[in-house]
C-alpha cells in the first residue's frame, strides 16, 4: 500500500494511501442484468419487423411464427413499391414533414421570442393558456380542426395536411424556455448597436439556438412523418396520401400480406433513421438541457 | 456644454422597488465620471437609463442639448461595454467589431478602415479571425471596448468592465483605460463597486447608496472630506474606524479619545479615524488604547486589526444615519490601523494609538452628515 509524504510545519508525516477498491468478479455491471433484457424487449418488434419483411407470404402468416425465413426475399420490397404509388406517398410525406418543420421553426420562434422577451399586457396569462392546450388531446380538436380546414377549402389536399400543423404549443414552449437561457446582455448590446427586434431574433438569437431548433425540427419531422390519424381524416384520394396512410392500404379487410406491410414499414422508417443519425447529437443535448440551463 | 445631464431622475420598478431616487447629476463633455456604490445602490440602473435600456419613471435625461427620455438606444449616439462583455459568440472578432457599423449601413470601405484602426489601437490585429470563446478574459474585454469605440460615440458607458478580470490584469487595464480616455476625450460614465477603480480612474466620482447621490466630487476631495458616514465608511480601504462619541461644551469625546473642537455644537457624534491616520502615540497627541488582535503584513505596511477603547459603530448604507450600536467594545466590529513594518506590534499586546486632531472626522450621530 503506497504511502506519500506530506510536510507540516514541524515534521514530515507519512500518510497511507486509501486501500484499493476490490476488483469486480464479473466483466460487466449488475445494471446490465436489467438493461439487457429491457433492450431485447425494445428491439424485438423492430427485429421482427425486419424478419417478416424478408419472409414469404405463407411464412409471414404461419403459426408458430417462422423466426428464420427460408431466404432473404428482398423482392418483397420491390413488390410493395410497385403495388401502390409509394413514390407519391414518399413525396407527400416529405412535403408534409418539411413544410411543417419549416413552419414550426419560423412561427414557433416568433411566438417564443415574444413570450420570452417582449413585455405586453396579458403575456403571462396567455402563456399559461398556451401551456394548458398541451393537455388537450388531439382527438378532442379533430372535428373543429376538420371544420376549419373544410371552410378553407383544403380538404383532401396536402395543404389541408400541413396548415393545422404549421405551429405547435410544444414548439413555442420549448423555444421560449431556451431563449430565456440566453444572456439578455447580448440582445441589449444588439439594441444599442442599432438592431431592430426582428433583427435581434434572426441575427443574434436564432444563430445561438441551433441545438433547440434542431431538436424541434427532428421532433416535428418525426411527428409529421409518422402521422396517421389526421391524414386519415383529411385525405380521400390515394395520390394525396402520405406514407403512413398509404401503408394502411396494404392491409386488407379480411387478409393482409404482412411481409409486404413490413417491407413497406421498413422503407418508411429509413428517412427517420437517417435524420436521427445525423442530428442525434443535438437532439439528446437539447432534450437534456432545455429548461434546465440557466 | 454638458455631456450628460440627469435631472431629478427616478426609477421605480414594477413591484414598488425604487432603484434610483431623485438623482441629479451633470457630467461635463469629455469628463470621466465614476458611479460608485455597493450592490443595489442604483448605479447600474442609472447607467442603463442613460443607455436607454430602462426608461425613467420621472425626471429627464439629456445627452448634449437633447432630451433623450423617449429616444431609442440606437439613436442616442452612445456605446456600452457590459460587465460580461456581451460579445456575439457566433461571430469572429472582426465581425463583432464591424457589427454596429453594418447596422448603421456604413460603407464597407469605411467599416474596414475603422475596424482596423480600432484593432490596432487595442492590439487586436492578430485576433480578428478568432471567436470570443477562443479569447482570454483580457482579450474579450478589449474586443468589447473596441466594439464600443468603433462607433465613435458621444458617450461611452462602462458597466463594471474589469470585474471579471484577475487582479494583475485589472491593474493593467485600469491604466490602459485611463490612457485611452486621455487620448480620445470621450465623455465616459463608468460604474463600479470597487473604490480603488473609482479613486484611480475618475475625474469626479458620484457615490450612490439606496438610489440616492451621497456625494459628488474629485476622488481626493471625497476621500479627504466625506460628506456623511456612509461615504466615510465606503471610500477608503481599509474603511474608516467609526466611534460613538459626543460633544459637550466644545470638547469632543469618543471613549478615551478627547479633543477640543470649539464651534461644534453639543450633540451625539460619530467620530471617524482613518486607519492610516492612526500612529503610535507621542506626548501631547490625542490617543486611545488599542488591543492588537491580528497583524497582516503586506510588505510595505502592516494592517493591524484589533479593538479600541471606544464603542465602534457600523456605517451601513441601509440603516438610518443613527448607525447601529454594536455593543460594548464593538462586538462583531473591529478597528483597523495601518502601520509601518518597523513599528510591528505583537499580537494580543496593548498599545496606544494617537492621531493628529486635524485628521479626525466628525459626523452628526442623528443625520450622519459631516460636521466641519
Amino acid at each position: 500500500m503506497a504511502a506519500s509524504p506530506t510536510a507540516t510545519a514541524d515534521r514530515l508525516v507519512l500518510i497511507d494511501a486509501p486501500p484499493d477498491k476490490p476488483r469486480r468478479a464479473w466483466p460487466f455491471s449488475p445494471w446490465h442484468m436489467f438493461l439487457i433484457p429491457v433492450a431485447v424487449i425494445m428491439l424485438a418488434p423492430l427485429v421482427w419487423m425486419l424478419i417478416l419483411s424478408l419472409e414469404t407470404s405463407s411464412e409471414a402468416q404461419s403459426f408458430p411464427p417462422v423466426v428464420l425465413p427460408s431466404g432473404p426475399h428482398f423482392h418483397n420490397y420491390v413488390t410493395t413499391w410497385n403495388s401502390e404509388p409509394f413514390g407519391n406517398f414518399f413525396l407527400n410525406s416529405a412535403i408534409y414533414s418539411l413544410a411543417t418543420v419549416v413552419g414550426n421553426l419560423l412561427f414557433c420562434s416568433l411566438a417564443a421570442y415574444a413570450f420570452a422577451r417582449l413585455r405586453f399586457f396579458g403575456r403571462d396569462v396567455l402563456f399559461v393558456v398556451l401551456l394548458a392546450t398541451l393537455m388537450v388531446p388531439f382527438q378532442v380538436l379533430l372535428i373543429p380542426t376538420f371544420l376549419i380546414v373544410k371552410h378553407l377549402g383544403l380538404v383532401d389536399s396536402v395543404g389541408g395536411l400541413i396548415m393545422p400543423n404549421l405551429c405547435s404549443a410544444f414548439g413555442i414552449f420549448m423555444l421560449r424556455q431556451f431563449f430565456r437561457t440566453l444572456p439578455i446582455e447580448l440582445e441589449e448590446a444588439a439594441r444599442i448597436d442599432g438592431t431592430s427586434r426582428l433583427g435581434i431574433l434572426f441575427k443574434i438569437v436564432l444563430p445561438l439556438s441551433l441545438p433547440a431548433l434542431a431538436t424541434l425540427g427532428i421532433i416535428q419531422f418525426m411527428w409529421s412523418w409518422n402521422d396517421f390519424l389526421w391524414p386519415l381524416i383529411i385525405i380521400d384520394t390515394a395520390s394525396h396520401a402520405p406514407l403512413q396512410l398509404g401503408l394502411a392500404t396494404l392491409q386488407g379487410a379480411h387478409r393482409s400480406h404482412w411481409n409486404l406491410v413490413m417491407a413497406g414499414t421498413v422503407m418508411s422508417q429509413i428517412p427517420m433513421l437517417i435524420v436521427f443519425l445525423f442530428a442525434q447529437r443535438w437532439f439528446i443535448r437539447s432534450i437534456a438541457f432545455t429548461g434546465i440551463k440557466q | 456644454m454638458p455631456g450628460v445631464v440627469l435631472d431629478e431622475v427616478r426609477k421605480v420598478f414594477p413591484g414598488g422597488t425604487t432603484a434610483v431616487d431623485q438623482l441629479s447629476l451633470e457630467i461635463d463633455d469629455g469628463e470621466f465620471m465614476i458611479l460608485v456604490g455597493p450592490s443595489g445602490c442604483g448605479k447600474t440602473t442609472a447607467l442603463r437609463m442613460i443607455a436607454g435600456l430602462e426608461k425613467p419613471s420621472t425626471g429627464t435625461i439629456r445627452i448634449g442639448e437633447r432630451v433623450v427620455n423617449d429616444v431609442s438606444p440606437r439613436d442616442r449616439d452612445i456605446a456600452m461595454v457590459f460587465q460580461n462583455y456581451a460579445l456575439y459568440p457566433h461571430m469572429t472578432v472582426q465581425r463583432n467589431l464591424a457589427y454596429p457599423l453594418r447596422q448603421q449601413r456604413v460603407a464597407k470601405r469605411e467599416i474596414s478602415r475603422r475596424v482596423h484602426e480600432v484593432a490596432e489601437m487595442l492590439s487586436l490585429e492578430d485576433l480578428l479571425k478568432r471567436r470570443p470563446a477562443q479569447l482570454s478574459g483580457g482579450q474579450r474585454q478589449r474586443v468589447a471596448m473596441g466594439r464600443a469605440l468603433v462607433r465613435e460615440p458621444k458617450v461611452f458607458l462602462l458597466d463594471e468592465p474589469l470585474s471579471n478580470l484577475d487582479a494583475k490584469l485589472r491593474v493593467q487595464m485600469r491604466a490602459g483605460l485611463k490612457r485611452l480616455h486621455g487620448r480620445l476625450g470621450i465623455t465616459t460614465v463608468y460604474v463600479t463597486h470597487d473604490q480603488v477603480e473609482a479613486m484611480t480612474l475618475g475625474e469626479r466620482i458620484a457615490v450612490l447608496s439606496d438610489g440616492r447621490l451621497q456625494q459628488l466630487g474629485p476622488p481626493q476631495e471625497v476621500y479627504d472630506r466625506p460628506a456623511n458616514v456612509f461615504v466615510a465608511g465606503f471610500i477608503g480601504s481599509p474603511p474608516m474606524n467609526l466611534l460613538r462619541g459626543s460633544c459637550r461644551g466644545g470638547r469632543v469625546r469618543a471613549g478615551e479619545l478627547e479633543i477640543e473642537r470649539p464651534g461644534v455644537p453639543d450633540a451625539d457624534l460619530i467620530v471617524g479615524l482613518r486607519p492610516e491616520s492612526l500612529q503610535l502615540a507621542t506626548d501631547g497627541m490625542p490617543s486611545l488604547e488599542f488591543r492588537v488582535d491580528v497583524v497582516e503584513p503586506l510588505g510595505d505596511e502592516l494592517i493591524v486589526h484589533g479593538s479600541l477603547a471606544a464603542e465602534l459603530v457600523a456605517a451601513s448604507g441601509e440603516e438610518p444615519p443613527e448607525a447601529t450600536l454594536s455593543g460594548a467594545n464593538g462586538a462583531g466590529l473591529e478597528a483597523v490601523a495601518r502601520m509601518s513594518p518597523r513599528e510591528r506590534p505583537a499580537e494580543r499586546s496593548v498599545i496606544r494609538l494617537g492621531i493628529e486632531p486635524a485628521d479626525i472626522h466628525l459626523f452628526d450621530a442623528r443625520t450622519g452628515v459631516a460636521i466641519r
